[in-house]
């Protein structure tokens, strides 16, 4: 069985990639959804010192640090097939966390996460922290360390631009909705609405089947959304209003002593000195997405 | 257990949608299979020539890039049928040529001499084909045909990301839902699988004894 899950995810990666591809030749011509961020530097702490036996202190020492993040949401977490890093709003926070490190940008090293193996990775400790779209929840904070939430995002739903019959989640019964494979998002609109659930390895993979008219609906976080139906306006649009909350937070090994502490400082510093204001204007802003109140921060366990 | 016995009406939808894919995608590749496979031995060269294009380009493929063609390729050319027959479609063609294979050895294992016998007695090669060789053939060839549908059983799962909302699809939403019973979603899930694939062997098992017993 392990074998042969593995050998899916070699093909769902391979597939991923190939489409991937394909997604981007269209995406090269001067377009600005997925908010280059090149420009976002936080400043990098001097000598960053943490007390002897934290993790942040070997992070630091080691000097350098890898990050989890998604490869393939505008926006959000975005990497070209053209570009060596990602950009996007997840990224950039990863900037903020690294450089309070003392870790300056070109040491970080990125990974992609997919929404299946972010746990392990934070498990095994292939990364030192995920920031990858990563809603909070009761059930993942059992196995893996939280914090934040340092966005506020909803489920919002694409529709083609001339299709009247959707205006909002409730239009959505026994209509087919495209999501990406076990994301809460399409199970949201399957139980509580009632779509016939159509998933997918991509948003954009969903987005090329709305296209073609084989999907009613493309549901997930405004935010992804938004990117979409900037880069097409003729073709699509998003309607209704955000209908689920998610609480996008900062993964990290929940054995790793006083992380929590540390990511809560750094982001009650960050909605303070105006860089997680700056880092969600060079991202998500760039998408005429506007910018939301800060969040409050949950206790650390 | 949580996760399988709260959601186990989901994962018996899933498992449904897997066996609705099984049996329209194993219905499409027998047939094909079985035309194809007397293409290839048929005595008409560009019959014999089509067969074998047939299987060089369907059993030489990836499963994986039949999906994209139909997936990605079809609407272009304006044919956009529902993802439950794009499956069906790529998978009962991909299978097919399996099919096609096996039954050709079936048909091979035959003595030359039954279907000379029949041609001798006047029947054309149509009926040699099927009142004589193509029943024998069939016999032949249960324990590879079975091989064939187990591989089509599990290559189904590939439907989760392409819109279907099988078992492997279900498998994957309770993974992101139920992060600490990983184990306990994937052996589940597992099982359900083995069940059908048990359900094939036997199945051909008992097909394997009942015909033996007529010869």
């Amino acid at each position: 069985m392990k074998i042969r899950r593995t050998k899916i995810a070699v093909i769902a990666a391979a597939a991923a990639l190939t489409l991937a591809g394909c997604g981007d030749a269209g995406n090269d011509d001067g377009d600005n959804g997925d908010g280059g961020s090149d420009g976002f530097s936080p400043e990098v702490v001097e000598d960053a010192s943490f007390d002897d036996g934290t993790r942040m202190a070997e992070i630091a020492k080691d000097g350098k640090v890898k990050i989890g993040v998604k490869f393939d949401q505008p926006g959000i977490g975005f990497k070209s097939a053209t570009s060596d890093t990602p950009t996007g709003f997840d990224p950039n926070m990863g900037k903020i966390l690294a450089a309070k490190l003392g870790i300056p940008a070109d040491k970080i090293e990125w990974v992609e996460t997919i929404s299946d193996n972010r746990e392990p990775f934070l498990q095994n400790n292939t990364v030192d922290f995920v920031i990858a779209s990563y809603s909070i929840t009761d059930e993942r904070r059992q196995v893996v360390g939280q914090a934040g939430p340092y966005y506020v995002t909803g489920q919002q739903l694409l529709v083609a631009a001339d299709d009247d019959s959707i205006n909002g989640p409730d239009d959505l019964k026994g209509k087919k909705v495209c999501s990406v494979t076990g994301s809460t998002s399409i199970k949201t609109v399957e139980e509580q609405y009632g779509a016939t659930p159509a998933g997918f390895d991509t948003y954009s993979e969903c987005v090329e089947q709305l296209k073609t008219g084989s999907v009613d609906a493309v549901t997930t976080d405004g935010a992804i959304l938004a990117g979409y139906a900037a880069e097409d306006p003729d073709a699509l649009k998003v309607v209704g209003e955000p209908f689920s909350e998610e609480r996008y937070g900062i993964g990290y090994n929940k054995d790793a002593a006083g992380m929590c502490e540390f990511i809560n400082t750094t982001l009650e510093g960050a909605f303070e000195d105006g860089e997680w204001e700056a880092a969600f204007d060079d991202s998500l802003g760039k998408g005429g997405i506007d910018l939301p109140e800060t969040p409050t921060l949950d206790p650390c366990p | 257990m949580d996760a399988l016995t709260e959601n186990w009406d989901l994962i018996l939808d899933g498992f449904l949608n897997t066996l609705q894919l099984l049996l329209g995608a194993g219905a499409l590749a027998l047939v094909v299979g079985t035309l194809i496979a007397l293409f290839r031995v048929s005595p008409v060269p560009v019959l014999r020539g089509t067969g074998a294009v047939y299987v060089t380009i369907f059993r030489n493929s990836p499963l994986l890039v039949l999906l994209l063609i139909t997936y990605y390729g079809l609407p272009q050319l304006g044919i956009n049928p529902s993802f439950y027959w794009k499956i069906i479609l790529a998978m009962g063609l991909y299978t097919g040529a399996f099919v096609a294979e096996s039954l050709r050895s079936g048909i091979n294992g035959i003595p030359l001499g039954q279907a000379e016998a029949s041609r001798s007695l006047g029947f054309t090669f149509g009926q040699s084909m099927t009142q004589v060789v193509l029943p024998q053939a069939f016999r032949n060839v249960v324990p590879p045909l079975a091989s064939v549908f187990i591989a089509l059983t599990k290559n189904t799962s590939l439907a989760m990301s392409f819109g279907v909302a099988e078992a492997a699809f279900r498998m994957k939403g309770l993974v992101n839902d139920y992060a600490t019973e990983r184990w306990t979603i994937f052996i589940g899930i597992a099982l359900g699988y083995i069940i059908i694939v048990e359900a094939i062997s036997l199945g051909a098992a008992l097909l394997e004894r009942r015909w033996r017993a007529e010869r």
